[in-house]
């Protein structure tokens, strides 16, 4: 075999507490799209901090195509054709997209030959990309396409992704797949971090796989199944959810002609929308991201009042009732936005543990706070919830999407509520921590909660939920049972309840 | 009342030299707020660079060295403000108070022998032939040099920010600085150059007070001019433009309302003083209606971690 283009050996980095990477070895072949697999707090990110030259190893080496190599800083690391798509973007929204671009580079050249090198590139790759707009009116996946462009202008022998797609919607998916699959082709090499399994078969030649700081296995993605690539990263055989069938139990909760203007000016309003969910029931709503979701969950847990009688509870009417008052009866909520919604990112875990903990669990008495019991409260959903963090005194932004994650499931999970609402209760969650949650979900139905769970993810819907409906503009399909659906007649359902009904028409006819 | 006695050119002539300290202080906060770091220590910085200016002149007899002494002075009691909040990761509020309060402290003890003494004069810049013309001659060409060094920073901020690499680099530490560290560039060295520049614009503006406009030594001289000037920089929405027009604005409607005082106009002295900052802020809030947001970053302590 040539020489490869980076080959690491016996990397280790330890920080206080925790070794993240401990003796890691892996060579990246010219034009070899390498996967990069792992658990949230693998290891995986500061890997790739150290090949970008964002934090120096302990001990260990690197070589670049024979050579050592040792980047002190990151414009080290690009000059010698390292470029890297972060996580979470660095970008930066007040700025163009133009000067972004710029800030990226070692010698931009000056702006007017930028934006047309910009275009240049953007049409190259099928990536469309105004050079003068502002970075803060982009989408998330627009957002993405200028953190490729700018590692595509400095002409990258390796092109570094951290969880590129975790942000993406399936349509952007696959233009970001067109474009590395071009790349490769072009012998540019990409080493890419991910946790979703199908997109690491679909894409990479060859991965390594991370467990708790250690390279555990090597593996060639293609001809491995999920499963064992899924078993690999957890160490352990992985538990599919399971749950026993339910009979019908009382009716719980009841939306009749919920109809609620969004309180976002660029949100979408709740039109005419009714169903119920039974004690034992798990309602799975589907839709592409942006079609009321966000909304609904709102009208749900108390933050958009609506009128008293599109909401009941057991019979009561609720709708006028904020969220402390629908905690008070049992109502509870996670919503998607982890940090700044479902958490306080500046505070503790014990404080956010208080924030939805206090009412249903008793943590405050006569205005005094009771700490040593909020203490109790969030240190077992960390413990139950297998939340890593190294106390429950951190601040809920330093700790990784997923461990946030299983955080905020797990308080809401562990108050035993009789409803509750969740909306993309997996978002970027690892495989065997995203069965975990929904295995929780499951059992919290087996206890007779009405569970209603709002997700992008069809895979999921359809494991966990009795009944699927799903939202378009603001409306909702009609409800049903989810053992039978098949993905065509979903694929309807998400375009409009209408389409359905032309659909069968046909059908019939045809017949 | 003899409104007849005020004299339209003396008039704007003067409102020149009363806007530049705050000019001066002003564009410095401006680039220190730009990449992110509230220094509210601004009228400390402008009263330790009045005295040592003013000294340093008495001294050496030459006012241009009681100017570079004063720049130096601004910037050095900065690099203060600069080891709490970078290096100790001090908060900025309360840093910056301290460092206004420390600042009025040590120029009282600095300027005790100072106190009635008249300082070297500096000369004006006369420019052959456009100095001579009539009207504009004495308004815009009869001027002390700092006075034109005002002008030509606020330039140079503006075109600093707006069309070079450096400028880009010092909005982005600014605007997000993660994202600046993740993609190489040094965040706390961006920090102290602009919160040592940012001193020594307000030690100069300070020397301005001492040496030009009063001139003369008197404990707590700049009298608030460092918070008009943070004041400035948020009204004129972090624009150099802005912050020329918003300081000129304010030393004209003083110079025009002490003349009035003087002219003995029937209106209460009191609300002739109060008009400036009144008008000033009316006319920078309406202008500031596009929301043009702080830089994003502002204030927020930045500590490398991985």
């Amino acid at each position: 075999m040539s020489t490869p283009l980076l080959s690491i050996q016996g990397l280790t980095k330890a920080y206080p507490g925790v070794v993240a990477n401990d003796n890691v070895s892996f060579d990246i072949g010219e034009g070899q799209v390498h996967a990069l697999l792992g658990e949230n707090g693998a290891g995986k990110s500061t890997l790739v901090k150290m090949i970008y030259g964002l934090v120096k190893p302990d001990s260990g080496s690197m070589t670049w195509r024979g050579q050592p190599f040792a980047p002190p800083e990151p414009r080290v690391a690009r000059a010698t054709g390292v470029a890297m798509v972060f996580q979470h973007f660095s970008l930066f929204d007040a700025l163009n997209v133009a000067e972004n671009v710029a800030l990226g580079m070692e010698n931009p050249p000056p702006l007017r030959d930028l934006a047309s090198r910009i275009r240049d590139v953007s049409e190259t790759y099928g990536l469309p990309l105004d050079p003068s707009r502002t970075v803060g009116d982009l989408s998330a996946g627009e957002r993405q396409r200028v953190e490729i462009i700018r590692c595509l202008l400095q002409d990258p022998k390796l092109l570094i992704m951290d969880e590129p797609t975790s942000v993406l919607t399936p349509q952007e998916v696959e233009i970001l797949f067109e474009t590395l699959r071009k790349l490769k082709a072009e012998g540019t090499s990409i080493l890419y971090i991910s946790h979703k399994l199908e997109e690491i078969r679909s894409l990479c030649d060859h991965a390594t796989i991370l467990r708790l700081g250690k390279n555990v296995g090597e593996c060639v993605p293609a001809e491995t199944s999920a499963r064992q690539m899924a078993e690999l990263m957890v160490g352990d055989t992985l538990q599919t959810p399971t749950r026993t069938a339910q009979d019908g139990g009382a009716e719980v909760l009841r939306v009749q002609n919920l109809t609620a203007k969004s309180g976002n000016p660029f949100g979408t309003s709740l039109k005419d929308i009714s169903f119920s969910v039974h004690a034992g029931e798990i309602l799975g709503l589907g839709g592409v991201a942006g079609n009321g979701q966000d909304e609904l969950l709102a009208a749900l847990s108390g933050e958009l009042l609506t009128t008293p009688e599109a909401v009941k509870i057991r019979g009561d009417a609720v709708g006028h009732l904020g969220p402390n008052q629908r905690r008070g009866i049992g109502t509870l909520a996670a919503p998607e936005e982890r940090l700044g919604h479902a958490a306080a990112p500046n505070m503790s875990l014990v404080e956010n543990a208080l924030l939805t903990g206090a009412i249903r669990k008793s943590l405050t008495k006569n205005g005094f706070v009771n700490w040593k019991g909020t203490k109790d409260f969030a240190e077992d959903v960390i413990t139950k919830f297998d939340v890593r963090t190294p106390g429950s005194d951190r601040a809920a932004r330093a700790l990784s999407g997923g461990n946030l994650q299983k955080f905020v499931i797990g308080r809401e999970v562990l108050q035993d509520p009789d409803v509750l609402i969740v909306n993309q209760p997996t978002w970027g969650v690892d495989a065997a921590a995203a069965a975990a949650i929904r295995q929780s979900l499951m059992d919290l139905a087996a206890k007779g909660a009405a569970i209603v769970v709002i997700s992008q993810d069809l895979d999921e819907l359809m494991e966990i939920s009795d009944r699927f409906g799903a939202l378009n503009e603001g409306r909702l399909s009609t409800l049903r049972p989810t053992a039978g659906l098949t993905i065509d007649e979903i694929g309807l359902m998400m375009g409009g309840s209408h389409g359905m009904e032309v659909a069968h028409i046909q059908e019939e006819a045809g017949a | 009342m003899d409104l007849s006695a005020i004299s339209p050119t003396l008039l704007i002539a003067s409102l020149m030299v009363a806007a530049t300290p705050l000019l001066l202080a002003a564009i410095g906060e401006l680039v220190v707020e730009k990449a992110g770091v509230l220094n509210l220590g601004v009228e400390g910085m402008m009263i330790v660079g009045a005295v040592c200016g003013f000294a340093v002149s008495v001294e050496t007899g030459s006012p241009y060295l009681g100017i570079l002494a004063a720049m130096a002075g601004g910037a050095i009691l900065s690099m203060l403000f600069a080891f709490l909040t970078q290096f100790a990761l001090a908060n900025q509020v309360a840093s910056g108070l301290a460092l206004t309060l420390f600042g009025l402290g040590l120029s009282a003890l600095m300027g005790q022998s100072y106190v009635g003494i008249k300082p070297p004069a500096m000369g004006t810049v006369d420019i052959p032939v456009l100095s001579d013309l009539p009207v504009v001659g004495p308004i815009l060409f009869g001027h002390d040099i700092v006075l034109y060094m005002g002008l030509g920073l606020t330039a140079a901020v503006w075109a600093t920010l707006k069309f070079t690499r450096a400028g880009l680099i010092l909005r982005a530490v600014g605007e997000n600085h993660e994202a600046a560290h993740a993609l190489g560039y040094h965040v706390v060295r961006v920090r102290i150059l602009a919160i040592l520049f940012g001193g020594a614009c307000a030690g100069l503006g300070g020397a301005y007070i001492s040496l030009i406009r009063v001139p003369q030594w008197t404990e707590g001289m700049t009298a608030g001019i460092g918070w008009i000037a943070l004041a400035l920089v948020v009204f004129a929405s972090w624009k150099p433009w802005r912050v020329l027009l918003g300081a000129y604005l304010f030393g004209g409607i003083n110079v025009l309302q002490l003349n009035l005082q003087a002219a003995g106009i029937a209106i209460p002295v009191e609300y002739l003083a109060m008009s400036p900052y009144l008008i000033t802020i009316l006319v920078l809030v309406i202008l500031s209606a596009d929301k043009s947001a702080a830089p994003a970053s502002l204030g927020r302590p930045f500590h490398a971690s991985h």
